[in-house]
């Protein structure tokens, strides 16, 4: 929708555990372990524990739901493997023809001196240094924030929170007349500069820092006489790695598929990142002598997705206890 | 958030600014050192080419880019970076926001016709009888030539037109027994004849689309548009406007066109299979339907525009374009001798082989361009047709300073007519009053008669 | 949105580091983060209320006119035509985009269903999709001629409503972002649900509680939080709503008007009309009107906690 929703923060739950008591009444007197404590409880077995009987009936309605998420990217699918004349001819769901999968990734990769190739080099470095740079300056805050009392701190939550809720859209054109008077605009500064911040990794980082960096342990570097950053980068980030992934991970989608931003920033064609270069693609047939290349905007818009769900696939494991562990914590 | 907080940020926000501006300045930065006169003759043109420099085009044409590598050839001193950003109203909408933020704008635009005037008010475009192009009128057919001449200044070379012609699927003719429309009276009975006996099956397919519009008005002998200065008349219900609704209103009420979207793949799937049976659209039509409906190969055959009157000949352009030297160019006099290389000399051909169709005469007139006989078209001589069309274009008319914004908004109001099928007339009335209170909204004096 | 509360999520006070020498270390941290905060969304929104006050013309050039484009936007039947629609959207679409995330993490997290985390994942999978991307696929498909429904309806010979005509069109651009973000929205409720103490479930069902029960007593309050967010992102994103109505309007054009929604509006506007300072003023207007909301949702949420 946009990149606030693509952004958005996990909740911090926003009561204590204490009051899941509260409001689950007679439940409460059985179990008083889960007042009072405030580290997360990692103690719940995986899902599936043994002791529930599985049940098909959810499962086909979970299957129904499947089918509409995966339908359109199958359709992508078996639509990169058609040729531009079998996509106008044959059934949208299955395939039809030569298996042309790879002609098709051949020529959307060489099409017009290989500047897809461009478009994904410049998306990587948005997603680097954007991405990269807001999880770095989003968990340095958060941590300052977490782990520091300073004048001003509340100010500091007040605006950053309230700012989230300014339409982004709707101030391109300001941020458009305001970059350019600063030069900034056709310059991948110009995409890179707003990417780098995340008002939610900012919040995700200081709910993870609060109880995954001891403030003991912050006490015990200084007793050694180690410096501020040097304790930061040496002892507390490794401590942050889950929840610092996490955050990772969101701020590259949001890169990745930014779209809006770039499109009104950039005039030419060298500093496009995949998403604008694929909807020029889409739109090129429609002018005099303008050649149609359909099957080249499908398989590219498959092309583009595969890296970032590979990322998805591949860093998992690490986001999900980033994210869990601070979806809770108070 | 305390004063002090305020303070500190400023401060930081002021440096970074400027750290950040001076790095930005390295990477933007265009044009070489090829002389920033406003204005030159032959001669200077041609020393300027003899200098190292670059200069910056934004232009959609495919053909561009060729012309471009050619005109490098010819001057290995001179570069050129074609930059396409954009179809139409995308990089309409670029240009004004470079030209708005006082930099960033490219040395040559590609313009559309309807365009131009928008752009030629603000000041951005430069004059291009400075550099003696107005020698130039000869080569150019008069309607194109009457639409880059703006009160009394030239402000670009046009490079292509569409003067419109009707292009039609001989099979499916054949099939209904279909004799070639001539008056759109039987244009009309033809779109009912095909509708009737397969309701899949339609004679055009029309969503509502300003250019075409206002190119049929056009044709009908409407004048709604006047222009004089900052004076503005818009009546959409002038005689001609009216004639053309009226007509129309037969095919859109009546649901006997198809709800397709131009240039959307389902366009072209049904100018492939024939259930769009007709175009009625500008000469540069061709290569796009060679290219994009492969399918109907051999099937598709070219034909006058339908009369209002038997025996009547009017014709009007349908897109076309050509290409202004903006005023924020620091190296004019090579982006004038690349317009003129372009629209006026060598480039003419190139652009032609790529499927544009000339606006200049001297290739209108040659026997290897009206003897050419397409394959597609069955063998048909067209462009014998679309010389034609071009000879008997309607003159006087204009589109507004603000045409851009205009045909933005056509959707918002003939489109409701197109989708509710009621009367045009009322969508176009709508039109000009939204059209009117967004031109006395910028300043200028409109009057709505 | 800050009644979040700044203090939230507050440092145990006692553990805080007050020694005056690093009283000022905190500040070094957060620093770079409110440099550029303050560059690419702080000045923006400044500059956005100085534009809105002025009136820019192609005849006649630039004057200042005070609030009158406040004025002007609070009469214009397009704005709120515009804002209409996005309101209606809201109220239709989140709720089914929650609830169904809702659905779907309870599912997952119940331990009742086979290959559980194939579904996670793959119902998660389209938030990965670009919107342009998401939007030109599902544009595909909705074409009645030749695309999905076209195919369907062939294939059935029945004749589906066209997804792009009037009265659908805005459930059409609803599915969109439906299948975009309820994957992401059911991984926040899961992720909650997974740090709720098993105990609680345990000791629950000893005393025989249903399911439901256990949903409804034990999994929702604690999860209140979460969805609390979630609605309050949600209410956000359809206000600014904008990009897969911008991608189908080139299908569309009749159905999806050049003030389809206030982020439509204000770019057209802008971008097309050149009236930057109306434009900046229905930004502005909409930020406030976003805010609101937002506080709103944020509030009543939380009061049902007390």
């Amino acid at each position: 929708m946009t990149s606030v929703q693509q952004g958005a923060a996990p909740a911090p739950s926003n009561q204590p555990t204490d009051k899941i008591d509260a409001t689950t009444g007679r439940v409460r007197p059985a179990r008083r372990s889960s007042t009072g404590q405030r580290r997360p409880r990692f103690a719940k077995p995986q899902e599936g524990g043994f002791r529930k009987k599985r049940s098909v009936w959810l499962t086909v309605v979970m299957a129904v739901m499947l089918v509409y998420a995966l339908l359109p990217l199958f359709w992508l699918f078996v639509n990169s493997t058609k040729t531009q004349d079998v996509l106008f001819n044959s059934f949208g769901l299955w395939f039809s023809g030569d298996f042309s999968l790879f002609a098709n990734i051949g020529e959307t990769l060489a099409y017009h001196d290989g500047e897809f190739i461009r478009w994904f080099g410049n998306t990587v470095l948005y997603v680097v240094v954007g991405a990269g740079g807001a999880t770095f300056l989003a968990t340095l805050a958060g941590y300052g924030l977490a782990k520091y009392d300073f004048p001003g701190k509340k100010g500091v939550f007040a605006v950053v929170l309230g700012a989230v809720a300014v339409p982004g859209t709707a101030l391109a054109v300001p941020t458009f007349l305001m970059f350019s008077q600063l030069g900034l605009t056709n310059t991948p500064w110009a995409i890179i500069l707003p990417s780098l911040i995340s008002p939610f990794g900012l919040y995700l980082i200081w709910t993870y820092a609060i109880d995954s960096v001891p403030t003991e342990l912050l006490e015990a570097a200084r007793m050694d006489g180690a410096g501020e950053f040097r304790t930061f980068f040496t002892i507390s980030l490794k401590l942050l790695s889950p929840g610092l992934i996490t955050v990772l991970l969101f701020t590259m989608v949001a890169t990745w598929n930014n779209y809006f931003l770039p499109l009104i920033m950039l005039s030419e064609s060298t500093w496009y990142p995949l998403t604008v270069g694929l909807n020029q693609w889409n739109n090129q047939a429609s002018t005099a002598g303008g050649e149609a290349i359909y099957n080249l905007v499908i398989t590219g818009s498959f092309l583009t997705i595969i890296p970032i769900v590979i990322a998805f696939l591949f860093m998992q494991r690490y986001w999900q206890s980033g994210l869990a562990a601070g979806s809770v914590k108070q | 958030m305390n004063s002090r907080f305020k303070k500190t940020v400023w401060r930081t926000l002021a440096t970074a600014t400027v750290g950040i501006a001076a790095g930005a300045s390295l990477v933007a930065c265009s044009s070489g050192p090829g002389g920033s006169a406003d204005s030159g003759t032959a001669e200077d043109l041609e020393k300027a080419l003899q200098t190292e420099s670059s200069i910056t085009v934004w232009a959609w044409a495919p053909a561009v880019e060729d012309i471009a590598k050619a005109f490098e050839e010819k001057y290995p001193k001179i570069t050129v970076n074609v930059e396409n950003v954009g179809t139409g109203n995308d990089q309409y909408t670029k240009l004004q926001n470079a030209i708005k933020a006082g930099s960033g704008a490219p040395d040559v635009a590609q313009i559309e016709y309807y365009a131009l005037p928008q752009f030629a008010l603000g000041k951005s475009l430069a004059d291009l009888s400075k550099f003696g192009f107005d020698d130039l009128e000869d080569k150019f057919t008069a309607s194109t030539w009457n639409s880059v001449n703006l009160n009394d200044k030239l402000y670009a070379l046009p490079q292509d037109s569409g003067p419109m012609a009707m292009f039609y699927r001989k099979d499916v003719f054949d099939k209904y027994g279909i004799a070639v429309p001539e008056t759109w009276d039987q244009y009309i009975a033809a779109a009912k004849t095909i509708h009737d006996a397969d309701p899949n099956a339609y004679i055009t397919n029309d969503t509502g689309d300003a250019g075409f519009t206002t190119s049929m008005i056009w044709q009908a002998g409407g004048k709604p548009y006047t222009v004089d200065g900052e004076n503005v008349g818009i009546n959409l219900q002038d005689e001609g406007s009216k004639k053309w609704a009226d007509k129309w209103n037969q095919l859109v009420e009546g649901g006997y066109v198809a709800q397709t979207s131009s240039w959307s793949d389902e366009w072209f799937r049904g100018l492939s299979d024939g259930s769009i049976a007709t175009l009625i659209i500008g000469s540069w039509m061709p290569g796009n339907l060679e290219g994009q409906a492969p399918d109907g190969s051999g099937q598709w055959r070219v034909a006058p525009m339908p009369q209002y009157e038997a025996g009547g000949t009017a014709t009007a352009e349908n897109g076309g374009g050509g290409d202004a030297v903006l005023e924020q160019s620091k190296n004019k006099l090579v982006a004038a001798a690349f317009l003129k290389y372009m629209n006026a000399e060598e480039g003419t051909q190139i652009s032609i082989d790529k499927g544009g169709f000339p606006s200049t005469n001297a290739d209108l007139e040659s026997d290897e361009f009206l003897g050419y006989e397409s394959e597609y078209f069955g063998g048909q001589k067209i462009n014998e047709v679309f010389a034609d069309s071009a000879k008997n274009v309607v003159k006087g008319w204009q589109y507004l300073p603000f045409q851009v914004y205009a045909n933005s908004i056509y959707n918002d109001t003939v489109g409701q007519a197109y989708a509710n099928k009621s009367d045009l007339n009322e969508g176009l009335t709508d039109w000009q009053k939204a059209s009117a209170s967004y031109g006395s909204e910028q300043g200028f004096t409109v009057s709505e008669k | 949105m800050t009644t979040l509360s700044a203090d939230a999520p507050a440092t145990p006070r006692p553990a805080a580091l007050r020694r005056d020498k690093r009283r000022w270390t905190g500040w070094a941290f957060v620093a770079p983060f409110l440099v550029v905060f303050a560059l690419v969304l702080v000045a923006p929104v400044i500059y956005a209320i100085y534009l809105s006050l002025f009136k820019e013309q192609l005849i006649g050039g630039n004057a200042f006119v005070g609030i009158s484009n406040y004025t002007q936007a609070l009469s214009d039947p397009k704005f709120w035509d515009s804002l209409g629609r996005v309101a209606l959207f809201l109220c239709v679409q989140v709720p089914i985009m929650l609830g169904l995330a809702l659905f779907a993490a309870l599912a997952i997290d119940s331990a009742r269903l086979y290959l559980s985390s194939f579904f996670r994942i793959s119902i998660f999978l389209p938030y990965a999709v670009p919107a342009v991307v998401a939007t030109l696929m599902w544009g595909f498909m909705y074409g009645n001629r030749f695309g999905l429904v076209g195919n369907v309806n062939d294939f059935f010979g029945i004749q589906l409503p066209d997804p792009l005509s009037n009265n659908w069109v805005l459930l059409s651009i609803g599915n969109i972002v439906t299948w975009e973000f309820v994957g992401y929205n059911m991984l926040i409720f899961y992720a909650a649900l997974r740090v709720i103490s098993t105990d609680l479930y345990e000791a629950a069902e000893l005393d025989g509680a249903s399911q439901w029960r256990i949903i409804r007593s034990i999994k929702l309050p604690a999860i209140r939080g979460a969805i609390v967010i979630a609605g309050i992102f949600s209410v956000i994103g359809s206000f600014q709503l904008f990009n897969e109505p911008n991608i189908l309007q080139s299908l569309a054009p009749n159905t999806i008007s050049t003030f389809f929604t206030p982020n439509m509006y204000a770019y057209n506007l802008s971008f097309s009309g050149q009236q930057y300072n109306y434009s900046a003023a229905i930004a502005i207007i909409m930020g406030v009107v976003t805010a609101v909301i937002a506080y709103i949702v944020q509030n009543s949420g939380s009061r049902k906690e007390k």
